[in-house]
C-alpha cells in the first residue's frame, strides 16, 4: 500500500509534501484551496489517519500530500527515503496560536533528514491560523520562528538550507498567495512565462495580469510588479463570478467549463469563456480562458494618454492575449514532450 | 411628493423572522448573519431609496406581546394610519396559531379602520422546516383559513411561502415592491419591445441597491401564457431560482469590486458554449441583463471564422441597443 501512495520520483518534481503536527490545520488548508469548502465548515473536520494526495493539473501536473502529523516517519516500515526524493517542495504547517517549539523541533529534524535525501528540495513553513493573533504579534511571532528555526538548524550543521516563511490564514487570500508562491517555485517555466506576461503587460496597457488555475485560485504566474493582494482577491473573485453566471445558463451540467480540469482541452468546437466588466474609474477586469483550467485575468488602465478609445484597447488586448495562449500551447506541448520521453527512459 | 412615499407595516409574532428578513433583502446580510440579530424593541423604522424617486417607509414592527398591546391600544392610530402595505409574516411552525390569528383579526381591524386601501401581502415564512412534499398543501390550507378570516373585513390577501434559506424570499420581496410601482405595465411593455428587437434568450431588469427583480421577458411570457391558458411545455429548462442566484452573484461582485474603491459599469461574458451575458446599466436605478445565446445553425460557422472581430463587433451591438433604450426607460421613470 505504502508504494503506491509514494510517488514515482520519475514522475516530475512536481509533488508537494503538506507536514505538521496534528490539529495545525493541514486538511483544512487542502480542503479550502483544493475544495472550495468553506472555511467556517472546517470546524467539523476529522483528524486525518492516513496519508491523502489531492491531483492539481495546471501547466504541469501536480499533487498535493498530505501527511498525517502523528504518523512518525522514522520508523522502518515508512520508506521515508523515497519519499523525500520524490517531492519537489515540503510545506510545513506550524499552528502559530498554540506552543510552537515542539514544532520546530519536529521541523529541524524533517529538514535535516529531508535535506540529507533530496538537497535540491524547497522548504516552506506556513505559520498558520494568524487571524487569530494582533497585528503586531503576528510579526513577533514570525521573527521569533525565524530565529528559532536558524538556530536549530545552525545547530544541526545545515547552513546553507534556504527555507522560506509564510504568514497563512484560511479566512483570508493568504493562504492562496503563499501556495501560489510555493507552486510557482515548481514549474520550471516560470522565468518565460513571466517574460511572456510582462511583455503583455508592457503592450496592452495593462495593469496586472495573473494566470490562475480557476478552479483553486492559485496564480501559476504573474508579471513581475508586485502583488498587491486586493488586486489579486478582485481578480480570483471575478473568476467565481464568471463561472457563476455562466453556469446558470448551462442546459447540461456536464458541459461546466471547468468541471473536468482536462475536459476543456478535448473541446476544440467551443469557444473559450471571456468576460470584460468596465469599472466606473475606468479601469476594467479582463478575463480569457486558457488551455489546461488556466485562466487570464488581467486589470486594465484607462489608457488616456495614447488617446485609445476603450474598445480599440481591448481589440488590441484580445489580439495579444490570443498570441499569449497560442505560445503558452506550444510551451505546454513541448513540456510534455520532455516529461514523456524522460518515461520512455525509465521505462 | 407624498405619493412617492410608501408606508409598508412589517407585522407578525415575536420570532417569526421580520428582522431577518428585512435584513437580508435591505441591508445585504447573508442568511448566516441573521442569528446576530436580536429581538426588535418597539418599532423599527427604516427609510429606503427604492427606484431614485420612491422612498419605502418599512416599519419593522416588534412581535413581544408588550409592544402589541401598544399597537392595538394607544400607538393605533400613529401605526395604522397612511399604511399603503401591511406585510404580515407567521411562523410555520408556530405552536401557538390562535395567538398569530388574534392579532391578525386586530391588525385587519385597524387597518380597515384607518387605511382600508391598503394591500395585504401574508407571508408563511420558515418553510424550510417543513417537509418538501407537504408544503405546498400546509400553504394552500393555510391560505385558505386567513382568506376566510380577512372576508368580512373585504380585503384580498395575497400570500407567498417564504424562508431565508433560499430564494422565495428574494421572489415574495420582489412582488411585494413591484406591486408599488405605479408604471408596471408600461415597464413590461417596453421590455418585451426590446425583447422582439434583440432576440434575447432573456431579460431581467434589477434595482440597483437592492437588486430585486422588477421584471423580467420570462415572467411576463409566462404571464401572458396563464391568461392565454397555453400549454407549450417547458421551452426553457432552466434553473428556476437563477434570479436570486444572479443577485447574489451581482451583490457578491460589487462587493468585491469596492476593494478597488469603484464601481463596475458593465459587465460582458462570452459563455464558452454560446451564451453571453451583458449586465449593464439602463437607467440611474435599473440595471439590465440581457442573455444571449448563438444561433448554432446560421451563425456558429460564420462566427467561428470570423474570431474576435466578430465577437466584440457583437458586442458593441447589444451595448449600443442598450444605450438607445436608456432614453425610453428613462422617461418610463419620470412619467411617475
Amino acid at each position: 500500500m505504502e508504494a503506491t501512495l509514494i510517488p514515482n520520483p520519475k514522475d516530475s518534481n512536481a509533488t508537494i509534501l503538506l507536514m505538521g503536527l496534528r490539529r495545525g490545520g493541514k486538511s483544512s488548508i487542502c480542503k479550502v484551496v483544493f475544495h472550495n469548502m468553506q472555511p467556517l465548515d472546517t470546524l467539523y473536520l476529522e483528524s486525518t489517519s492516513k496519508p491523502t494526495t489531492e491531483q492539481f493539473s495546471s501547466l504541469i501536473d501536480l499533487s498535493v500530500m498530505e501527511l498525517p502529523g502523528q504518523l512518525n516517519y522514522f520508523e522502518p516500515n515508512v520508506d521515508s527515503e523515497r519519499l523525500f526524493s520524490s517531492v519537489g517542495a515540503l510545506v510545513y504547517v506550524i499552528d502559530s496560536q498554540d506552543e510552537y517549539l515542539n514544532a520546530l523541533t519536529n521541523l529541524s529534524m524533517i529538514i535535516e533528514f529531508a535535506y540529507s535525501v533530496n538537497p535540491k528540495i524547497h522548504i516552506e513553513v506556513l505559520i498558520h491560523k494568524i487571524d487569530g493573533l494582533s497585528e503586531d504579534y503576528r510579526m513577533d511571532a514570525q521573527r521569533d520562528i525565524m530565529q528559532r528555526t536558524g538556530d536549530e538548524l545552525l545547530d544541526l550543521g545545515l547552513e546553507g538550507v534556504q527555507v522560506s516563511f509564510y504568514l497563512t490564514s484560511i479566512f483570508d487570500h493568504s493562504i492562496y498567495e503563499a501556495f501560489s508562491r510555493i507552486v510557482q517555485k515548481l514549474i520550471p517555466e516560470l522565468p518565460s512565462l513571466e517574460n511572456m506576461l510582462d511583455n503583455l503587460v508592457q503592450h496592452s496597457s495593462i495593469d496586472k495580469v495573473f494566470l490562475f488555475d480557476a478552479n483553486s485560485k492559485i496564480y501559476v504566474a504573474t508579471d513581475s510588479s508586485p502583488v498587491d493582494i486586493q488586486t489579486y482577491e478582485v481578480c480570483a473573485e471575478f473568476i467565481d463570478i464568471t463561472i457563476d453566471l455562466e453556469d446558470l445558463y448551462v442546459d447540461d451540467v456536464n458541459e461546466s467549463t471547468y468541471g473536468g480540469g482536462q475536459s476543456n482541452n478535448n473541446r476544440s468546437g467551443g469557444k473559450d469563456l471571456k468576460s470584460v466588466s468596465h469599472l466606473s474609474n475606468g479601469s476594467s477586469l479582463y478575463l480569457k480562458q486558457m488551455i489546461r483550467g488556466l485562466a487570464l485575468v488581467a486589470l486594465i488602465r484607462n489608457d488616456e494618454v495614447n488617446n485609445l478609445s476603450l474598445d480599440s484597447t481591448l481589440a488590441i488586448i484580445d489580439y495579444n492575449v490570443n498570441h499569449f495562449k497560442k505560445s503558452l500551447m506550444k510551451m505546454w506541448e513541448n513540456s510534455r514532450l520532455v516529461y514523456d520521453q524522460d518515461g520512455q527512459v525509465g521505462e | 411628493m407624498s405619493s412617492s412615499r410608501k408606508k409598508l407595516l412589517l407585522m407578525g409574532r415575536s420570532g417569526s423572522g421580520k428582522s431577518s428578513m428585512r435584513s437580508i433583502i435591505f441591508s445585504n446580510y447573508s442568511a448566516f448573519d441573521t442569528r446576530r440579530l436580536g429581538a426588535t424593541v418597539d418599532v423599527e423604522h427604516s427609510h429606503l431609496r427604492f427606484l431614485g424617486n420612491m422612498t419605502l417607509n418599512l416599519w419593522d414592527c416588534g412581535g413581544q406581546d408588550v409592544f402589541m398591546d401598544n399597537y392595538f391600544s394607544t400607538q393605533k392610530d400613529h401605526i395604522f394610519k397612511m399604511v399603503q402595505v401591511l406585510i404580515h409574516v407567521f411562523d410555520v411552525e408556530s405552536k401557538s396559531i390562535n395567538k398569530d390569528i388574534e392579532i391578525f383579526v386586530k391588525s385587519l381591524t385597524n387597518l380597515q379602520k384607518f387605511s382600508p386601501g391598503a394591500k395585504i401581502f401574508i407571508l408563511l415564512h420558515k418553510m424550510d422546516l417543513v417537509q418538501i412534499d407537504k408544503r405546498e398543501e400546509l400553504f394552500q390550507i393555510m391560505m385558505e383559513k386567513l382568506q376566510k378570516i380577512s372576508n368580512p373585513f373585504s380585503f384580498k390577501l395575497v400570500g407567498f411561502p417564504t424562508s431565508i434559506w433560499d430564494e422565495s424570499l428574494y421572489k415574495a420581496w420582489s412582488q411585494i415592491v413591484c406591486s408599488l410601482i405605479p408604471n408596471m405595465n408600461l415597464f413590461n411593455n417596453n421590455l418585451i419591445k426590446f425583447n422582439n428587437i434583440l432576440d434575447a434568450e432573456e431579460i431581467i431588469l434589477f434595482e440597483k441597491t437592492t437588486f430585486l427583480v422588477i421584471s423580467s421577458t420570462s415572467s411576463i411570457q409566462q404571464q401572458q401564457k396563464q391568461q392565454e391558458q397555453q400549454n407549450d411545455g417547458g421551452v426553457m429548462n432552466l434553473d428556476p431560482k437563477r434570479f436570486e442566484k444572479i443577485s447574489n452573484i451581482i451583490k457578491t461582485y460589487k462587493q468585491s469590486i469596492s476593494k478597488l474603491r469603484t464601481n463596475f459599469q458593465n459587465l460582458i461574458i462570452r459563455g464558452a458554449n454560446g451564451t453571453h451575458f451583458y449586465v449593464d446599466i439602463l437607467t440611474d436605478n435599473i440595471f439590465i441583463m440581457i442573455v444571449m445565446k448563438d444561433n448554432v445553425g446560421e451563425n456558429g460557422g460564420a462566427a467561428a471564422k470570423g474570431g474576435s472581430a466578430v465577437d466584440s463587433h457583437e458586442d458593441l451591438v447589444v451595448l449600443e441597443n442598450i444605450k438607445a433604450a436608456r432614453a425610453w426607460f428613462e422617461s418610463i421613470e419620470a412619467a411617475k
